[in-house]
């Protein structure tokens, strides 16, 4: 007998488990008549959110304008790197939006969320619903490796939202490069891209971390209209005309695939390498911006 | 390992409804030479052939059968994983003092056991905000055990894995099984469903994997016939949403329990007749899902999908009421068994001799 006979012995890889030439054909096949999949997205209340809320943002609110959507694969898995800011940011839904719209061949996104959000009322709810998985490696891997999904990571995370209007496209720290690590683990593409827009459409002056405890919220910001407006405030953009640049991809897979995934020193390479073409192009794009409302 | 002779299988909690399903199963194999089942209390099945002995899980009566009878393939399938159905100290002894016992009894250096097969269960794996969407078979919950229960199921299938370690001439197999549900099973959920209205937490739509009875018993039964070491995730395709589960069923979501405090109000709840175990709670908020392609790398094929299961078990629901009380209860009677099984008189040979035939087809086999 070929296999060892300890479960633990067996335990310290699970890949001998599933064999890697048939881990995607034994997942689970699709039922048509459900409305939502194993991921808790619903195509219903998403159709129902794109159609509405996200055409009119993305249309007439934001005036989304995306270059180099070619760059977004139109096969496999592919994770999207974005600058991210602003109290509670549209660039996410704006992002899916443009390749929906954009795109020659229209995948979905999902967005990597935080553990906050399933564990608040409401939100945990919605937020499954729209996109949105939470942001753990084992999800991130699953979408790219075993789905071949479209996967969006914000990898400046809370340290993003948080930051105030004053530090606006400064990118922050990019996290541990888990992100990258991801990416390599599953073979994947990575694309890097730039939001501009986003960080002065809700711009947060100031942060109240006694309101965010007395609330339990990851964060409680003052923008101008959060908490005048109550929980709508969270909704109140203001019309800053959104640039969606996305960059030459990265393929995973030339850079030595699942082996340097355990390369430290390569991963924070490649997520130094990421971050600074972000910021390289976002201040490219802020010079030749003449107006923030207008473009 | 598929040994080509015969088997001989002892298994535990005969008189829980997994051991009654399963020994029911293992009597139509014929390479199943004998079955012997334990447990405190008397059978709630009528068997054809398993051989019932009332025992406690005491260690040394147990190793006494295991020797005696020359057991080589142990099913435990006692498993308590219901912290409203049976008290917390009744739950700690049969998880933790009885897993210990009966793993007590296979060791030493002449046991002729020679397979183990532990069912667990897949709150193994807790219910929590940062866990991932997906559990697989190595992955560790991310925070300790909050309840009793949990701790309890943690500990038990650790003594199992260290037996694993220990003996490594034995085909160790353990089944974490998700939240079961069918006609016959009697568990949180299935009450809970019952319901005229599924019962939520505001503001929360957990993701909740479900399996169906007979596909456990299967999946039980495929261990003992095929090359199984190792942990495995029992798990139907498909994950699903409360709110899709209750639509399934032709119910309402009902979101009566308050997102904050969810455990302080459960408690008074559960006097008026709501048993939502604490256990549970987690699992309402957070949801669980887990991969099931191991199990099935294995060449195990579930009969149901999630969503089936949910939709067999609403069409039982509105079914019961009609065809309830028809089939009639079975009662253990020691003299009556032992005639049954060793009276000279009783003709074995002809077809329809005992009820069991019906049980069987009911199974599928």
């Amino acid at each position: 007998m070929a296999r060892s006979r300890s479960p633990l012995v067996d335990l310290a890889d699970s890949k001998e488990l599933v064999p890697a030439e048939r881990h995607s054909e034994l997942m689970s096949p699709i039922e048509p008549e459900r409305t939502l999949n194993d991921w808790g997205r619903s195509e219903r209340i998403e159709g129902l959110m794109d159609r509405t809320l996200f055409e009119f943002f993305y249309r007439y609110w934001f005036r989304a304008e995306v270059e180099g959507v070619e760059n977004v694969p139109a096969e496999g898995g592919a994770l999207l790197v974005s600058n991210h800011a602003g109290a509670l940011p549209p660039d996410a839904a704006m992002i899916a939006k443009a390749i929906r719209e954009e795109h020659p061949r229209p995948r979905d996104l999902y967005l990597t969320v935080e553990h906050f959000f399933k564990g608040y009322p409401g939100f945990s709810m919605l937020i499954p619903k729209i996109g949105g998985v939470a942001a753990h490696p084992a999800n991130v891997h699953r979408l790219l490796y075993d789905e071949e999904q479209l996967v969006l990571v914000f990898p400046e995370g809370r340290k993003g939202t948080e930051k105030l209007y004053k530090d606006r496209y400064r990118l922050r720290r990019f996290g541990r490069g888990g992100f990258v690590e991801a990416a390599m683990r599953a073979e994947a593409k990575l694309v890097p891209l730039c939001v501009v827009g986003a960080e002065e459409a809700m711009p947060a002056f100031a942060q109240v971390p006694l309101l965010q405890k007395l609330t339990g919220l990851i964060y409680f910001p003052i923008t101008p209209t959060f908490p005048w407006l109550g929980p709508l405030g969270m909704m109140g953009y203001l019309p800053a005309k959104f640039k969606i640049r996305f960059l030459e991809p990265i393929d995973m897979a030339e850079l030595g695939g699942r082996e340097a995934a355990q390369d430290k020193a390569l991963v924070q390479t490649v997520a130094q390498e990421v971050r600074a073409r972000i910021q390289e192009n976002l201040r490219d794009m802020i010079g030749k911006r003449k107006s923030v409302w207008f473009g | 390992m598929t040994p080509a002779g015969t088997r001989r299988v002892l298994l535990t909690g005969l008189s829980t409804y997994w051991g009654g399903r399963l020994a029911q199963a293992l009597e139509a194999f014929e390479s199943v030479e004998t079955i012997i089942g334990v447990d405190s209390v008397e059978p709630r099945r009528e068997l054809e052939r398993t051989e019932f002995v009332k025992v406690s899980n005491h260690h040394g009566l147990l190793a006494r059968i295991v020797r005696a009878a020359n057991i080589d393939t142990v099913i435990d399938t006692r498993l308590t994983v219901n912290s409203v159905s049976s008290g917390p100290r009744a739950a700690h002894e049969n998880n933790v003092i009885g897993t210990m016992n009966i793993l007590t009894a296979c060791s030493g250096e002449d046991s002729p056991v020679r397979q183990f097969i532990f069912k667990s269960s897949a709150y193994y794996y807790g219910s929590e905000q940062d866990d991932p969407s997906f559990f697989r078979e190595t992955m560790l919950r991310p925070h300790p055990p909050p309840t009793p229960l949990e701790r309890d199921i943690v500990e038990a299938e650790t003594a199992v894995a260290e037996f694993a370690e220990k003996r490594p001439d034995v085909e160790v197999t353990i089944l974490r099984c998700a939240n079961v549900l069918g006609p016959d099973v009697d568990t949180a959920f299935t009450r809970m469903f019952a319901l005229p209205a599924v019962p939520m937490v505001l503001g929360f739509d957990p993701r909740i994997q479900f399996v169906h009875e007979d596909d456990i018993v299967h999946a039980l039964e495929h261990c003992v016939f095929h090359d199984t070491p190792g942990v495995f995730n029992v798990a139907a395709d498909g994950v699903l949403s409360m709110s899709e589960a209750a639509s399934a069923l032709g119910k309402r979501p009902a979101p009566i329990l308050p997102p904050w405090g969810t455990g302080l109000v459960a408690g008074p709840l559960r006097s008026l007749g709501l048993k939502v175990p604490s256990e549970m709670l987690n699992l309402m908020r957070f949801g669980r899902g887990l991969d099931n392609r191991a199990f099935k790398a294995t060449g195990f094929e579930y009969g149901h999908t999630s969503r089936e299961t949910v939709l067999k078990l609403g069409e039982h629901m509105r079914l019961d009421p009609v065809m309830r009380g028809i089939e009639g209860g079975y009662t253990y009677e020691r003299e009556v068994e032992d005639f049954l099984r060793w009276s000279p008189h009783v003709q074995r040979e002809r077809p329809g001799a005992s009820g069991v035939e019906a049980d069987q087809d009911l199974l599928g086999i």
